[in-house]
C-alpha cells in the first residue's frame, strides 16, 4: 500500500510541457558542410569560426558515439534531426525587450521566467535561449557599468571578437568527445560572460533554455571568462513541451576562471523526460568543464530531474595551486528515464582541493548511476578530495549503481570516498502519516531532507524553484 | 472517545490481539500493562493504521466514527496521536519543518488556517522548553542521532504541539532517567482535560505515581485479561503477571 502511495507522490504531470504556437524558420532535417555554412552565414560569422565549426565538424564524421555510459536507447539518427531553428519573428533581431513578440515572452512567464525588467526586483540577468536563438538578454546596461559582458555568444563573435577567439574551445576541445565536437560544428547560440578583473558581478545571470520545435537538437554553448580576482554566480534553467519523439540536446559550458576568482554554476534540468511509459524525452548529453587558476574556485551545482537520459559530468581542471573544485549534484529519475551522471576533478596544481557531493533519488522502473573520477597529477602534491555518494530508492523496481574512479599519481595526495545506499522507508512514511501528513507530502519532505546538502548550495532564486521541483514548504523560513 | 469490540488483528498474517475490548471515555487515562509480546504496541499500532497491521474481526469506533474506514493520516488529523516506543530518523528533515507540516494539516483538516512561520516558531520553542529539550533540537533532522530518552522527549514535544484528543503512549517512559520521567508526567498532566483521552503503554508503576491513572488494564495473549484501578498496577510490581496469566489459563 505504501509503495503505491509513493508512486502517486512522484507521479506528477511534468507542468512545463505546453507546446507553443510560434512560427519559425527551421532548417530541413540532415547535417553536411552545406547545414554549417547556412548556420555560420546565418549569424554572419567571420570566417575563422566557419573554418573552426567545419574543422569540428570533420572531427566529428571519424568519431563514435561512446557507449560506456549505463545508458540504453536506440540508435539515434542525426539525419534526422534539424540543427537550426529560430522563431520567425527573431528574423530581424530585437534591439530591445519591447521589440520581442509578445507570445514568446508569454511562454517564458508560463514558465515563470520574470523577462521584465520591472518585474526583476530579484536582481537576475536573463538570457533565454528558445530552440536555438537568444531571445533577449534582461539588465545589460546596469551589468555594462560593471564592465560585465552579457550576451548571446553569436554578438560576442561580433563586438569581442579577440575573448571568443581565444577562449572558444579552449576548455573543451573542438574534438574532445562526440557530443562536443558535434556542439563545436552546430552551435547555434547560448550566453556569453566576461567578468573583468577584480570585478564582482553585481547580479546573478541566468539562463533559461527552451526547447520549443519538433524534431529540431538543441546544441547551445555557453562560455564564462572570470578575469582574475572576479567573482560570478550564473544560472541555468531548462525546460522543454511534451512531444512523442525524442529529441536531443548536445550542450557545451565552458568556464575559464583566472587566478584568485570564483565561478558559481547552478543549473535546475528539468526538461521533459518523457512519458510513463519512455515515451519522448529529451537525450541530453552535456559537456561542461572548467579551468580553474591559481588560488580560483569553481563550484558545479546541479539539479537534475528532467530529461529522458541523462549524460553530463560537470567537470574541474584544477590547474592552478590551490585552486579548489566543488560538485553538488541531485539526481532524480523517475519512470524509466536514465541518468548517468557524475563529475571529473583533475588536480594538476598543489593543494588543490575538491569536494564532491553526489544525491541521486531513483523512482519507479529508472536507472541512476554516478560516474565520478578524480585524477591526482604527480605534481599535484598536498591534494585533497572528499566524495560523498548517496543514492535514495523509491520502490524496488529502479536502480541505483556508482561508478568511481579514483587515479592517483602522488602518495601525498589524499582521498576519502562515502557512500551510501538508503531507501524511503515504510516507518518513515507511517511516522509522517501518523502525524497527518499525506503520503505525497511524506515522499516530498523526505526526499527533500535527502537533498539538503546540495539545495544549500544553490543560489536562493533556484532554491525555491528546486524546491517547487521536489515540493518544498517550510525550508528556509525556519532560522 | 473510543470504543473496541472484540478485535482480532494480524501481523503480516500472524494473529495478535485476540478479542480485545476497551473503552476510553472522554477525559480518562487508561493504563496498559502486560509483559513483552503480549501485544500493547501491536494495539497501538492497529488503531493509528499501520500498513501490514489488519484488523480481521471485531470493530472501533473513535470520536462516534468507524476508525477504520479513515486512512491513517485521517485518524491523526482527526486527533488520535500515537506516541512511538521505537522512533524512527528522517534524516535532513528538520524537526521544526516536520512538526509544522504536521500542525498545519491538522489544522487545514479543521478549516483553519495554517500558523505562519513566526507564530509557530514561537510555539514550537515553548513546546522543546516543556520537554526540557534544547530549541536547537528543532533545526535538527527529525530524530536524526538523537539518544533514546531525547528521541522520548521530541515524541511528547510533538504531542504537545499537534493537542490531540486521544494520545495513545507507547512507553514513551521507557528509557528516561528519573527528571524525564516527571517531564514526561508534567506533560501529559497539563494536557489532561475533560475531551482528551490517554491511553499510556507502560511497565512501571513508577510512572503511574505521577500520572494518576482511571483505569489499569493487563493485556496479555492479544487480549485484556484483568482490569481494575490503580491498586492493580501497585499489585502486579509486587506479583509479576504470572498470577493472573494463571488465572487465565
Ligand atoms: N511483523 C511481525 N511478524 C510476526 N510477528 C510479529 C511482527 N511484529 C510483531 N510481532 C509479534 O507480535 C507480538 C506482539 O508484539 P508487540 O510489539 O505488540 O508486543 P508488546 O506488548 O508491545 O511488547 P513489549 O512490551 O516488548 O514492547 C510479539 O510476539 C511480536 O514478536
Ligand atoms: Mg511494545
Amino acid at each position: 500500500m505504501s509503495q503505491e502511495q509513493i508512486n502517486q507522490a512522484i507521479d506528477k504531470e511534468y507542468a512545463a510541457g505546453f507546446v507553443s504556437a510560434i512560427e519559425s524558420d527551421t532548417l530541413p532535417p540532415g547535417l553536411d558542410e552545406e547545414v554549417i555554412r547556412f548556420i555560420s552565414a546565418k549569424k554572419n560569422e567571420p570566417e575563422w569560426l566557419l573554418e573552426w565549426r567545419l574543422e569540428a565538424y570533420r572531427g566529428w564524421l571519424e568519431m563514435a558515439e561512446p557507449e560506456w555510459a549505463h545508458v540504453h536507447y536506440p540508435k539515434i539518427d542525426f539525419d534526422a534531426i534539424s540543427y537550426f531553428s529560430s522563431p520567425k519573428s527573431m528574423e530581424d533581431g530585437p534591439q530591445s525587450l519591447d521589440e520581442v513578440d509578445p507570445e514568446l515572452l508569454r511562454i517564458y512567464e508560463k514558465l515563470g521566467i520574470p523577462l521584465h525588467e520591472q518585474e526583476m526586483l530579484a536582481g537576475v540577468a536573463v538570457d533565454a535561449v528558445f530552440d536555438s536563438v537568444s531571445v533577449a538578454t534582461t539588465f545589460r546596461s546596469k551589468l555594462a557599468e560593471a564592465g560585465v559582458i552579457f550576451c548571446p555568444i553569436s554578438e560576442a563573435v561580433h563586438e569581442h571578437p579577440e575573448l571568443v577567439k581565444k577562449y572558444l574551445g579552449s576548455v573543451v576541445p573542438r574534438k574532445d568527445n562526440f557530443y562536443a565536437a558535434l556542439n563545436s560544428a552546430v552551435f547555434s547560440d547560448g550566453s556569453f560572460v566576461y567578468i573583468p578583473k577584480g570585478v564582482r558581478c553585481p547580479m546573478e545571470l541566468s539562463t533559461y533554455f527552451r526547447i520549443n520545435e519538433a524534431n529540431t537538437g538543441q546544441f547551445e554553448r555557453t562560455l564564462i571568462i572570470a578575469d582574475e580576482d572576479s567573482h560570478v554566480s550564473y544560472l541555468e534553467g531548462c525546460t522543454a513541451p511534451m512531444r512523442d519523439d525524442n529529441q536531443v540536446h548536445a550542450a557545451v559550458v565552458e568556464l575559464v576562471c583566472l587566478d584568485r576568482a570564483e565561478i558559481k554554476y547552478s543549473t535546475v534540468q528539468n526538461w521533459y523526460p518523457g512519458d510513463a511509459e519512455g515515451k519522448g524525452g529529451i537525450y541530453n548529453f552535456v559537456t561542461k568543464r572548467g579551468v580553474a587558476h591559481n588560488d580560483a574556485k569553481i563550484s558545479w551545482t546541479q539539479v537534475e530531474t528532467g530529461s529522458a537520459i541523462t549524460w553530463k559530468y560537470p567537470s574541474c581542471v584544477l590547474r592552478g595551486d590551490n585552486s579548489i573544485g566543488e560538485f553538488y549534484s541531485v539526481a532524480l529519475t523517475n519512470n524509466l528515464q536514465q541518468a548517468d551522471t557524475g563529475t571529473k576533478m583533475i588536480h594538476l596544481g598543489k593543494n588543490t582541493r575538491s569536494t564532491i557531493i553526489s544525491k541521486g533519488i531513483s523512482a519507479g522502473r529508472s536507472s541512476n548511476a554516478y560516474r565520478g573520477l578524480v585524477r591526482m597529477s604527480p605534481r599535484a602534491s598536498g591534494a585533497r578530495n572528499y566524495t560523498q555518494c548517496d543514492s535514495l530508492l523509491l520502490g524496488d523496481k529502479c536502480a541505483a549503481h556508482t561508478f568511481p574512479y579514483i587515479e592517483t599519481k602522488n602518495p601525498s595526495a589524499v582521498i576519502e570516498h562515502e557512500a551510501t545506499t538508503s531507501k524511503v522507508s515504510d516507518d518513515q512514511m507511517y511516522l509522517c502519516q501518523q502525524r497527518g501528513l499525506d503520503p505525497e507530502k511524506a515522499v516530498s519532505m523526505i526526499v527533500n531532507g535527502f537533498c539538503k546538502e546540495v539545495f544549500k548550495e544553490l543560489p536562493m532564486e533556484f532554491a525555491v524553484e528546486a524546491g517547487k521541483l521536489l515540493e518544498v514548504s517550510l525550508e528556509g523560513s525556519v532560522g | 472517545m473510543l470504543v473496541v469490540n472484540d478485535l482480532h488483528a494480524t501481523v503480516d498474517g500472524k494473529t495478535i490481539l485476540n478479542g480485545l475490548s476497551l473503552t476510553v471515555n472522554p477525559g480518562e487515562v487508561h493504563a496498559i500493562m502486560g509483559p513483552n509480546g503480549s501485544g500493547k504496541s501491536t494495539l497501538g499500532h492497529v488503531l493509528a493504521g499501520r500498513p501490514g497491521y489488519e484488523a480481521t474481526a471485531g470493530t472501533v469506533s473513535y470520536m462516534g466514527r468507524d476508525l477504520f474506514e479513515q486512512d491513517t493520516e485521517e485518524r491523526a488529523r482527526n486527533g488520535l496521536f500515537l506516541a512511538f516506543q521505537y522512533p524512527v530518523e528522517i534524516p535532513g528533515v528538520s524537526n521544526m519543518e516536520f512538526l509544522k507540516a504536521s500542525v498545519d494539516a491538522a489544522r487545514e483538516h479543521r478549516g483553519e488556517e495554517a500558523l505562519d512561520a513566526v507564530t509557530f516558531m514561537k510555539m514550537a520553542r515553548e513546546a522543546s522548553k516543556t520537554v526540557d529539550l534544547d530549541p536547537a533540537f528543532l533545526k535538527r533532522g527529525v530524530n536524526e542521532g538523537f539518544s533514546g530518552g531525547e528521541k522520548k522527549r521530541n515524541e511528547l514535544m510533538q504531542m504537545l504541539l499537534l493537542e490531540p484528543s486521544l494520545a495513545i503512549m507507547d512507553e514513551t517512559d521507557s528509557g528516561l532517567d528519573i527528571d524525564a520521567l516527571q517531564v514526561v508526567a508534567a506533560g501529559v498532566n497539563s494536557m489532561r482535560s475533560e475531551n482528551r483521552s490517554f491511553v499510556l503503554v507502560t511497565h512501571y508503576q513508577r510512572l503511574l505515581n505521577f500520572i494518576e491513572p482511571d483505569f489499569v488494564h493487563v493485556l496479555s495473549g492479544g487480549r485484556i485479561v484483568r482490569s481494575g484501578d490503580k491498586s492493580l498496577a501497585l499489585e502486579l510490581e509486587e506479583r509479576g503477571y504470572a498470577w493472573i496469566e494463571d488465572e487465565v489459563a
